[in-house]
């Protein structure tokens, strides 16, 4: 898979998925404690989104940051724009935003979540790593 | 290896006017987190503040900053 399949595949899934999260590891597997705290944070809300693993192949990482001007991992677009990420995220989560921007209702415990909850079955992880190689 | 001394006096001085701390998380000198008040954040998004303290190690945060935790707020918010 060359570099500008890699930018093509991000940039769909930007354009594709109204909520789409990418991070280190899996929401179920998340292997960074932000990358945790993000997919938390959207489990918690119960909203559907799509993630994308940045670790399998290091271009990821560099073709998104290209992309976003965003240098670090989690990163969460809603609509096709860069929201934020772990930190703005848990700001937006804790005001209220987050839920707000996502058209949710925030949930009654309003305590940040700092633990993965057990799986989000909708929020099937993109299969990008499928595809390198 | 970076300190938290160091990124903080840079912060100060690419953010003029700015008043910083950092606390190195681990101990380590590769995760940080940096809360900055400043007057300059006035009217941005939190993604254009957020990017302006980013913009201070350029590449470094993602290298040996291997992560930086931001918290920004401008005077009147902080107070």
């Amino acid at each position: 898979m060359t570099n500008e399949q890699i930018r093509d595949f991000i940039q769909t899934a930007i354009d594709e998925n109204q909520v789409m999260l990418f991070m280190k590891g899996t929401p179920n597997e998340p292997r960074c404690g932000f990358s945790a705290r993000a997919s938390a944070a959207l489990n918690a809300l119960d909203v559907r989104y799509a993630a994308l693993d940045i670790l399998p192949d290091p271009r990821i990482k560099q073709e998104l940051v290209g992309i976003s001007g965003w240098p670090t991992s989690p990163q969460l677009f809603v609509d096709g724009k860069l929201v934020g990420g772990c930190d703005i995220m848990m700001e937006m989560y804790e005001s209220g935003e987050l839920a707000q921007l996502l058209g949710v209702e925030q949930p009654a415990d309003e305590d940040t979540p700092d633990a993965p909850e057990a799986g989000a079955p909708e929020s099937a992880p993109l299969g990008l790593e499928n595809r390198l190689g | 290896m970076p300190t938290a001394e160091e990124l903080r006096t840079r912060i100060e001085r690419s953010i003029p006017g700015s008043s910083v701390a950092v606390e190195d998380l681990t101990g380590g000198g590769d995760h940080f987190r940096a809360e900055v008040v400043s007057e300059r954040f006035a009217g941005l998004t939190r993604i254009e503040q957020h990017k302006l303290v980013y913009d201070v190690f350029g590449d470094e945060v993602g290298g040996p900053i291997h992560a930086l935790s931001i918290k920004t707020s401008t005077p009147e918010m902080a107070r």
